[in-house]
């Protein structure tokens, strides 16, 4: 299996535990009044199963086990599966940690870092659509 | 990898892009106060990454990998190219009229979604099947 499959599959094991473990928590009145940030975790919640989890592995698998691209072409380059890696989990990172607090704070300056949270994310979504889409061919 | 899998692999991709662009217009609203009129956008979101990119993805690689019965030809590959478009089609029509409070046209997309949902477990079933015994003695 290739080094950068296996980054994105364990980081999803690591986002699918970490989903789980914040469903566990936000579930508890008593942590729930101690700490009110868990009271806004949900959509955090969410993106972990839905990007980290579910997307994140099925990148590092497809990556693996579709068909190799056409050897006539070019191969892409290996900083872009480096770099799309980077970009969709940094993103999704610097999301599930700060919008709980703009959702508890709504005038929080940290508020103007969701957006670029949002634009790493989508680049993330474009590598991937770069590096698997010559290997998408009918044969 | 049949054209039917390349098409639907490559729509689940197209709806990825789509679906992480929509959520980061959202959170451009949540962080720089963008027009409110990007908050009707988020069903078409969700719509766009629960099933626009998995089930696009998911129904196209079973369509490539799972074994054919009758000796690799390809039956029922009509009726699965209209899931394929029930299933695009409830997803755009479900996503905008649930943000533009458009009940029949929301109700319409779940109910190509639904169609699509039911093409799809019929041509499958059939083929997710134990493969044949090793010979024995």
């Amino acid at each position: 299996m290739p080094t950068l499959s296996r980054w994105f599959i364990r980081t999803a094991l690591c986002c699918f535990v970490s989903a789980l473990l914040i469903g566990v928590l936000t579930q508890s009145p008593t942590l729930r009044l101690r700490w009110p940030l868990l009271t806004t975790a949900w959509l955090a919640y969410v993106h972990l199963l839905t990007v980290g989890w579910i997307t994140g592995l099925i990148m590092g698998v497809a990556l693996w086990l579709f068909p190799r691209p056409d050897p006539r072409r070019p191969p892409p380059p290996v900083w872009l599966g480096w770099t799309t890696f980077a970009v969709l989990n940094v993103g999704l990172l610097l999301r599930i940690g700060i919008e709980p607090v703009t959702l508890l704070h709504p005038g929080t300056p940290l508020r103007v870092a969701l957006p670029v949270a949002g634009l790493l994310q989508v680049l993330g979504a474009i590598g991937f659509a770069l590096l698997i889409w010559p290997r998408i061919r009918e044969r | 990898m049949p054209r039917l899998s390349v098409w639907m692999i490559r729509t689940a991709i197209v709806a990825l892009i789509s679906g992480f662009a929509i959520g980061g217009m959202l959170l451009s609203y949540r962080g720089w106060g963008s027009h409110p009129t990007l908050l009707r956008l988020r069903p078409l979101h969700v719509e766009l990454l629960l099933l626009g990119w998995l089930v696009n993805l998911g129904f196209g690689v079973g369509f490539w990998i799972l074994p054919r019965p009758g000796g690799g030809r390809r039956e029922g590959e009509t009726v699965a190219w209209l899931g394929f478009l029930a299933l695009n089609g409830g997803v755009i029509a479900a996503g905008l009229g649930q943000g533009w409070d458009q009940p029949s046209l929301a109700l319409s997309g779940r109910v190509l979604e639904c169609l699509a949902a039911m093409i799809f477990a019929v041509h499958l079933w059939r083929r997710a099947r134990r493969s044949a015994s090793p010979a024995r003695g």
